[in-house]
């Protein structure tokens, strides 16, 4: 708290400082640029959705509402619906999420309650790399090595569940693929655990040390510590770690472009191949050969983009409502 | 205080210093002024300078890329880039301005012809090529077939490599009870379009999934990026089949079909096919054509085209100069290098046909 009084002098200063009419040039200047940029993030993301929307407007108007939404796309005949791609990305970020957020709630406890914190430093800095590698990388080594091994697995798991109610139509099926939804998915929650991961160990980090105290005082194990203390303060920041990372995996692109099986087909069968959105456009748009194909690609964007746009701004919400609970706690 | 102030205005002012730099750069894509070197040969070359983008067909990217780096020994001071990414991406970075050629497939669709209203698009066909049937078949390195089981194995109905329809086409070949596995391509590709375009001229009512650069195929075909992509996914399955551009074919040293042409002869895909289905060809007017399945006994069926997209008018008189240059060159001795990567030449009938057409090129 001093060092803060003392590197601001606009504190200090007060306003019966004889230098005080100064003040406002260096601030005036700093406002103008602290707006300007704020403002120029709003306006790039005004004017991309309105040149998408507006040259996606061919695909809406012609097709209309029950043609975006159908399941048929089939570019030699004119036919662009959304759904298969709006189902695979929804399919593949909840395998993602599904994987992901356990393995990253657990690296994240452990960094902050369990290991000592001089060893918690190597971990992080090992899980911040798997961040940095590229996901053209990550899709390449899921083509590469992934999808062969995944391949037998795959028939193996789905001919011996043949029959068996349930688990047969999510992982059974005649036409078993190594690169399939469940390998999109796999592949996204590996992506996803770095930001989950550091986004929630924050979050847990400002757990009030004295309610940690107070529950083991109390005599509860570390479990019951986490569960009775941490839990409840996190709970909010937590879910919005994880609709971040779910964001995150909707968007991604070439990782999912190489290994999902680019099949637009709507099916329960998870080993079978799949299409996303961002995927197919990244795929198709090379040789979109124009009018309606490829302002439906541009649609597709579109549709994404009001997606993901939806999805950060409920995380943002829910994170915000969490730490201003946690202050007045 | 006062310091602060000075110190925040420096980082503000070297940061527009800095915004302006750069936009300098972007900007000094002009040639540059008194070129001294001596060019080896071509009257008049040294005179030539500036550069030529372009973007569009990845099947021109090898024949473009080895003839930039031939042009540019010729004319030191020209530089071209060809950006690739796709004809359709080619065709509206033409429209849009951004490009000065672009490469493309196919002629423009219908559905684009309102991006380039009121102004000439000159096609200039620059390379043929065939495209291949790869298989993957152990103990079997000949094998034959005809376009309706290519149609009846890739809409997913001929699921065995003993299917009594390719036997037919095979006697004496020893066709084991395998499952065929369809490899397509997950990227949209002028490869697709030519091909499918084959199937539904040859094939008839067999083939009823249509023509397009992406085409629904059946869910359990496995789909592979890229022309390399399809190559390599051929190699590594047992039982598979796809069709990739001869080059490609090629280069990953994969066993290719013979198809039956409009003769009725099975031809092996190679580059003396294509230019003999090529030579069947009678261009229209504006030097648009279509190789495929032309007649002719040695023609190889499945064969396509590209060509380059130019402004007949252009904004100035260096942009017109440069592009009849470069063009001229892929016209002419250009041509010698596409054997070297196993395409096409033009036949001599178009070629001369789009070497006349270079003078339409005006500003």
């Amino acid at each position: 708290m001093s060092t803060a009084t003392q590197a601001d002098p606009a504190n200090t200063a007060g306003s019966a400082s004889p230098l005080a009419h100064r003040r406002p040039l260096g601030d005036r200047g700093f406002a103008i640029l602290a707006a300007a940029s704020g403002l120029l993030v709003l306006v790039i993301l005004l004017m991309i959705a309105i040149s998408t929307s507006q040259q996606a407007t061919d695909w809406f108007s012609t097709a209309g509402l029950s043609g975006v939404f159908s399941t048929n796309w089939d570019t030699a005949t004119n036919k662009f619906g959304a759904l298969p791609f709006l189902y695979g990305t929804a399919i593949t970020s909840l395998i993602a999420i599904i994987i992901a957020v356990p393995v990253s709630l657990g690296i994240a406890l452990l960094l902050t309650e369990v290991v000592p914190r001089r060893w918690a430093r190597p971990i992080v800095l090992l899980i911040d790399l798997l961040a940095v590698v590229p996901s053209v990388v990550w899709g390449l080594w899921g083509i590469i090595v992934l999808v062969p091994k995944l391949q037998t697995v795959y028939t193996d798991i789905a001919s011996g569940l043949t029959g068996i109610p349930v688990l047969s139509t999510f992982f059974g099926g005649q036409s078993v693929s190594g690169a399939s939804f469940f390998t999109a998915g796999l592949i996204l929650a590996i992506m996803i655990i770095p930001i989950v991961t550091s986004l929630s160990r924050e979050v847990i980090a400002t757990v009030p040390a004295i309610d940690k105290e107070g529950a083991y005082a109390l005599g509860a194990t570390r479990w019951e510590m986490i569960r009775g203390a941490v839990w409840p303060h996190s709970q909010g920041g937590v879910v919005g770690a994880v609709l971040l990372g779910l964001g995150r995996a909707m968007g991604e692109t070439i990782a999912a472009a190489l290994v999902i099986g680019s099949s637009p087909e709507i099916t329960s069968h998870l080993f079978a191949t799949g299409y996303s959105m961002p995927s197919v456009i990244a795929n198709q748009f090379g040789e979109a050969t124009g009018g309606e194909f490829r302002s439906a690609l541009i649609g597709l964007g579109v549709l994404l983009f009001a997606l993901t746009i939806i999805i950060n701004l409920s995380a943002r919400g829910i994170v915000e409502r969490s730490a201003r609970r946690a202050k007045g706690a | 205080m006062q310091l602060r102030g000075i110190k925040r205005a420096t980082i503000m002012g070297g940061g527009v210093a800095l915004a302006v730099a750069v936009a300098a750069c972007s900007s000094s894509s002009s040639p540059a002024a008194g070129g001294s070197s001596s060019p080896s040969s071509g009257s008049g070359s040294s005179s030539l300078s500036g550069t030529l983008n372009a973007s569009g067909s990845t099947f021109q990217t090898n024949f473009q890329q080895a003839a930039i780096s031939a042009f540019k020994s010729l004319y030191p001071n020209v530089t071209v880039n060809y950006g690739g990414g796709g004809s359709g991406k080619g065709r509206s970075d033409l429209a849009s301005g951004t490009v000065n050629f672009a490469g493309s497939d196919s002629p423009i669709p219908s559905s684009e012809t309102s991006s380039f209203a009121g102004k000439t698009v000159l096609y200039f066909p620059v390379q043929i090529g065939p495209i291949a049937i790869a298989y993957n078949l152990s103990g079997v390195s000949s094998l034959k077939l005809d376009s309706a089981t290519l149609a009846g194995i890739f809409s997913g109905k001929i699921t065995k490599w003993n299917d009594s329809a390719i036997k037919a086409l095979n006697s004496g070949v020893s066709l084991p009870s395998e499952a065929i596995s369809p490899v397509v391509r997950s990227d949209s590709s002028g490869t697709t379009a030519n091909f499918s375009n084959f199937l539904v001229q040859s094939a008839g009512s067999a083939w009823t999934l249509g023509t397009s650069s992406t085409i629904k195929w059946p869910s359990s075909f496995k789909a592979a990026n890229g022309g390399s992509g399809v190559a390599q996914a051929v190699k590594s399955t047992a039982g598979a089949i796809g069709y990739v551009d001869f080059s490609t074919a090629t280069a990953s040293s994969l066993t290719a079909a013979s198809i039956k042409n409009k003769d009725g002869d099975f031809v092996a895909p190679s580059t003396a096919g294509a230019n003999a289905a090529a030579s069947q060809v009678t261009p229209k007017a504006d030097l648009t054509f279509s190789t495929v399945w032309q007649a002719g006994a040695t023609s190889y069926p499945i064969t396509y085209q590209s060509w380059d997209l130019v402004y007949a008018k252009q904004p100035n008189a260096n942009d017109a100069k440069l592009l009849q240059a470069y063009l001229g060159y892929l016209l002419g001795d250009g041509q010698q290098l596409l054997s070297q990567i196993n395409l096409a030449a033009l036949p001599s009938s178009i070629d001369s046909l789009a070497k006349a057409q270079l003078s339409k090129i005006t500003s």
